[in-house]
């Protein structure tokens, strides 16, 4: 067989180096070769930007390169960046909570960080000067509700949490009706992970919506997103679109290595803009999304 | 989403087709969408281009191109390739004196936890008796949640409130000792690989425990990540395999086979579901299918042959024979198939069906509704009705809806399913030997 294992542990060791690196030896080269093309192709493909995504880009940038617009390598970062930060500008505008209260869903696959966001972005509200209730809506972990006590209890929040194997959207009718009691503006919803394809778990998603705004409530949904995530998070993100709609993403795990690159594959398809990235497992680890700084930290 | 593979190459060789001679370069274009369905399955990129470049040399030049079905035969190719890359079906080191320990390690909200109890529950099921270690002091309620799910398995749980992770799982190993248990299996906190305390947490403690396993819970969802997280733990604590969790999404799972290619470490253990009886042991084949959206037929004949009654599968055959078999025979065939497992997940195992099919809105609460309907109309006909279907008419479709809260249509349908279902059994041939069933067939 003309392929030997070792060669491809060689390759590997290379692609151990950072996304930067790689980027670097790209446009370290004084030309635009179709070396040059290749590099940023495999650079872009192994951050999971995702093929048709990454022949977008290309395709963009080599139109550019015909027209003239792009004929030295700085260029091409250039342009390369311009591309990136258009496709994460789109949808982008601020996360609507003027009315009170509203009810924020956190949504997503299992283990991607939902709880540990809803802590985050309590605390991140609660700094801001709302009054914010959370609602352990997971019923499903075992201990789930118990780890958003923690957290509410730390963080000095309420918390409204039920048995588990209780029905969530009974859950979130009482919360409702205890926000309007008692004022509060914001109400968190963590639920429990779902796999996209179970319909049934995720019209119980669409029943959670209902009920609040059946009662008039403005329900906004945030799907958080791991940001290792490969392909398959768009198709995460589509599917949770369809059920309850998308008010944005929040990007989870970014203080690891992972680049979360299918975002730009994410914002080409679906144009769900993103709003929060988490960079840790402690409540202060939250910023607020900003494209251009995202950018240029993948491609620093 | 993505059509499956064999859908696209079908697509691609059938415009071939009727160009009439095939060459070199329509090879390639087929090789362009093999290529682009092993990325859009994770595979990392490397692994894919060595894996193209292979195919590519088995399939010019050789008798391929003068198949009657190249389409296939490049498949076939790729799934070899592929399979030959995955290595060997998994199994858990044994021998030595028990307990043999096992430490469960990854990234944050991989499915350790989970999985520590999966695996619990599989080794008792045979017959051993581990012991649960709980060595997550960090994560909110990480401990409150394994003691559950200990409860859960009845499996017993070292748990401790506070503490270090070194501690506890030297503890533990001491109480599984002093209890003569066969297992120890140590639950250990999410972790990022580049985080060199943990990391270093990690390596104390397979030195405390002297562990046999170490292995590494790796979410099938992720990208292109995986390389680089599996190999700082595999040169930091030594991996010895890996358990691949969340397969009963739509993941592919191309991540896993790109580590195992890479970095040598088998893949030993799947997890398919949120049930504690959800872990499988891997086998290459299947995960070659699974990662070329080929659908697993192999499982779905081994769940088959799990829930199917074989002596039974006799009984209809020779009822079909001898042109007997009725809608109560229909009824337990329904509920036979409904054992076998989520309906959605069934559908996800037939090659090419599907995914979509599960999308289209089969889902398994409709499904289940559907028997209940189908099984309400049965048994609300009499004896003589379920065996001479034809008898049934206007007044006698009118008592069945009424007496089954349903209405005729669907009776009707339920009649009409079932006429189908004896066409379709009438024409397959009865063959000689009960062993010989030929499901395969089923999904030409
Ligand atoms: N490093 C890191 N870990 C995170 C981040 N967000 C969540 N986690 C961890 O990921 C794991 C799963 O989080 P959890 O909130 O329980 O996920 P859920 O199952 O979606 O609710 C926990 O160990 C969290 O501490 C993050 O931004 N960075
Ligand atoms: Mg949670």
């Amino acid at each position: 067989m003309s392929f030997s294992i070792g060669s491809l542990r060689q390759a590997a060791a290379k692609t151990r180096s950072a996304f930067r690196d790689r980027l670097a030896s790209v446009f370290s080269k004084s030309e635009l070769s179709a070396e040059v093309w290749d590099d940023l192709e495999e650079m872009l493909i192994t951050a999971d930007v995702g093929v048709s995504t990454t022949e977008n880009i290309l395709g963009e940038l080599r139109g550019r390169e015909r027209k003239g617009q792009i004929r030295e390598i700085d260029g091409l970062r250039e342009g390369l960046h311009q591309e990136l930060v258009a496709r994460l500008n789109q949808g982008i505008s601020a996360l609507a909570l003027d009315d009170q209260p509203v009810v924020i869903l956190v949504v997503g696959f299992n283990g991607a960080g939902k709880t540990t966001t809803v802590a985050k972005l309590g605390r991140y509200w609660q700094q801001a000067g709302k009054r914010v209730l959370l609602v352990a809506g997971d019923t499903f972990r075992a201990a789930g509700g118990e780890q958003l006590n923690i957290w509410a209890e730390r963080l000095g929040l309420q918390c409204i949490a039920g048995q588990r194997g209780a029905d969530a959207a009974a859950l979130l009718f009482d919360a409702i009706a205890s926000a309007r009691a008692r004022g509060f503006d914001v109400v968190l919803v963590d639920t429990a992970g779902r796999i996209h394809t179970k319909t049934n778990l995720m019209d119980e998603l669409g029943k959670m919506r209902g009920i609040a705004q059946r009662q008039q409530i403005e329900v906004r949904t945030l799907l958080v997103l791991d940001a290792s995530t490969g392909q398959n998070g768009i198709a995460q993100a589509r599917a949770f679109r369809d059920a309850v709609g998308l008010d944005g993403i929040v990007v989870t795990k970014l203080d690891g290595t992972a680049k979360g690159g299918v975002l730009f594959a994410v914002a080409d398809e679906l144009g769900a803009p993103v709003r929060f990235v988490g960079t840790g497992e402690q409540p202060d680890d939250l910023v607020v999304f900003d494209p251009e700084a995202f950018v240029t930290a993948v491609l620093e | 989403m993505f059509d499956t593979l064999s859908g696209k190459l079908q697509a691609v060789f059938e415009r071939l087709g009727q160009k009439g001679k095939l060459g070199e370069k329509d090879v390639e274009e087929a090789l362009r969408e093999v290529r682009l369905a092993l990325l859009e399955a994770d595979v990392h990129f490397r692994v894919v281009r060595g894996l193209v470049d292979r195919v590519r040399a088995r399939a010019i030049g050789s008798e391929v191109l003068q198949s009657l079905t190249p389409a296939q035969q490049v498949i076939k190719i790729v799934h070899e390739e592929l399979v030959g890359l995955l290595g060997e079906p998994g199994k858990l080191a044994s021998g030595g004196a028990p307990p043999q320990v096992i430490m469960l390690v990854g990234l944050q909200g991989s499915g350790k936890t989970t999985s520590a109890a999966k695996l619990a529950l599989h080794l008792k099921k045979q017959g051993q008796r581990p012991l649960l270690a709980a060595a997550d002091p960090y994560r909110p309620a990480a401990v409150e949640q394994l003691r559950i799910l200990g409860r859960q398995t009845e499996v017993p749980v070292h748990a401790e409130s506070a503490g270090d992770p070194v501690a506890i799982s030297r503890a533990a190993l001491q109480e599984a000792r002093s209890n003569h248990l066969s297992h120890l299996i140590i639950d250990t906190a999410g972790r990022l690989q580049t985080d060199n305390a943990l990391m270093g947490e990690l390596q104390r403690i397979k030195a405390a425990v002297s562990a046999t396993e170490v292995l590494l819970v790796a979410d099938s969802t992720i990208g292109q990540e995986a390389l680089r997280v599996a190999e700082t733990f595999h040169t930091t604590v030594g991996l010895t395999g890996i358990i691949l969790t969340k397969l009963d999404g739509d993941a592919r799972g191309g991540a896993a086979l790109s580590v195992r290619e890479v970095t040598g470490v088998p893949l030993k253990f799947l997890g398919t579901g949120e049930m504690l009886e959800a872990i499988e042991p891997f086998y290459p084949d299947r995960m070659a299918s699974r990662i070329l959206g080929m659908g697993d037929v192999l499982s779905l004949i081994e769940r088959a042959q799990q829930a199917v009654d074989l002596d039974q599968v006799e009984e209809t055959r020779r009822k079909i024979r001898s042109g007997t078999f009725d809608l109560g025979d229909f009824l337990e065939q329904l509920r036979q198939v409904r054992k076998m497992g989520p309906l959605d997940q069934l559908l996800g195992m037939i090659p090419g069906v599907g995914k979509r099919l599960a999308k289209a809105g089969e889902d398994e609460a409709g499904a289940q509704d559907e028997l209940k309907r189908t099984e309400a109309i049965i048994l609300s006909m009499t004896p003589v009705e379920r065996q001479r279907p034809e008898l049934i008419g206007g007044s006698r479709r009118r008592r069945i809806a009424k007496g089954s809260g349903t209405s005729a249509s669907d009776v009707n349908r339920v009649l009409g399913q079932f006429r189908q279902i004896q066409q379709l059994m009438r024409s397959v041939p009865g063959t000689g030997s009960r062993r010989n069933i030929d499901l395969g067939r089923l999904f030409q």
